[in-house]
């Protein structure tokens, strides 16, 4: 593999051409967008409440799991240790184009990860690979998946306030479906069963014993820690030696 | 700590999300150009992703009903079968309203 060329920028016409790029696969972002709106509605989120989650934390696993936590009350330190071991993977994103983004003026670099999701953030990375400097399909990419995920929950919303009972059509297992689809659609690597059932374990014992809501932090800190015991992979150890 | 899920609560708790939604999608940057990220924090980091999922799913699996478990389960066996989320999730749906339709 040829070592990428050194540089980067960031221009109108890469942009578009990175919304151009991501159109196809962003009109599947407003179906779960709108699975999101009537899942907000559900849980008794006002369709604004909704609306400004998807606009400002724009990151969907996370704000579905955000849901099964909001109640009268929603508990702060569970909400921002779900939101953090969620997103957390997005450091590891952001380490491998690093190299890449530290070629743009600082302002542009961290205005660009605002809109840095799995799919333009994937796109760009092979981009990259191939010798591209134009940082356009992060950006313009992220900008179509912001859109289309901001037009699904209106939609959502829209929708959602006509139901009068969600769990009859089926409406209440969305989020549950939703993160376990993401879950299981991630990476198929065997390893992660042992690591999993840890959470699983962890998260039901802390049902019992600890205070509500613990379980998700209980049950993420678990599953990392095994990771560590988990011998790495064939790849991983070749990356590394 | 907890905030009341008024509309000024709600508002504050959403910006505490976006808040540590950013400090993830700018963090590996920052933290990159300083020190390198290791294989044991990357093996943690990927171990803590699925499970922190696995931690939320399990009790809706073991507190719901079997509408719910059903429609888990379905999601499962399309996700596995079929890799396409959209399919696998409207599997589920579709389980816990025909579930409910009939028990």
């Amino acid at each position: 593999m040829t070592p990428p060329v050194a540089g980067a920028r960031l221009d109108l016409p890469g942009v578009l051409s990175g919304i151009r790029r991501m159109a196809p696969l962003s009109l599947f972002v407003v179906i779960f967008g709108l699975a999101f709106g009537v899942a907000a509605l559900s849980r008794g989120l006002s369709g604004l409440e909704a609306m400004l989650m998807s606009a400002l934390v724009f990151a969907g696993a996370s704000q579905f799991a955000a849901l099964e936590l909001w109640g009268p009350e929603i508990p702060l330190l569970p909400l921002i240790a779900t939101t953090f071991a969620i997103n957390a993977r997005h450091l590891l994103m952001g380490a491998a184009i690093q190299p890449w983004l530290a070629h743009l003026p600082p302002r542009q670099r961290y205005a660009s990860l605002v809109v840095m999701s799995d799919s333009n953030w994937a796109m760009a990375a092979a981009d990259h690979q191939r010798g591209e400097t134009n940082v356009g399909m992060l950006v313009g990419g992220g900008i179509a998946l912001w859109l289309t995920w901001l037009a699904g929950t209106l939609l959502g919303v829209i929708f959602g306030s006509g139901i009068e009972e969600p769990q009859r059509f089926g409406l209440d297992v969305i989020m549950g479906c939703f993160l376990l689809a993401m879950l299981v659609g991630g990476r198929r690597d065997l390893s992660m069963l042992l690591p999993w059932s840890a959470a699983a374990l962890a998260a039901l014992a802390a049902m019992v014993w600890l205070p509500p809501h613990s379980h998700v932090i209980v049950g993420a800190l678990a599953g990392g820690l095994v990771g560590l015991l988990v011998p790495p992979s064939r790849g991983e150890r070749e990356a590394t030696a | 700590m907890t905030l009341p899920s008024t509309a000024a609560g709600a508002v504050i708790a959403i910006m505490i999300m976006a808040f540590i939604t950013y400090l993830t999608r700018a963090g590996g940057v920052f933290v990159m150009s300083r020190i390198p990220i290791g294989p044991k924090v990357e093996r943690f980091i990927n171990a803590m992703a699925g499970s922190v999922l696995v931690a939320v799913i399990t009790p809706m699996a073991v507190q719901g009903d079997w509408g719910a478990r059903l429609a888990l389960l379905a999601t499962l066996v399309m996700m596995l079968t079929t890799q396409k989320a959209l399919a696998a999730i409207t599997a589920g749906i579709v389980t816990a309203a025909l579930w409910r339709l009939v028990a």
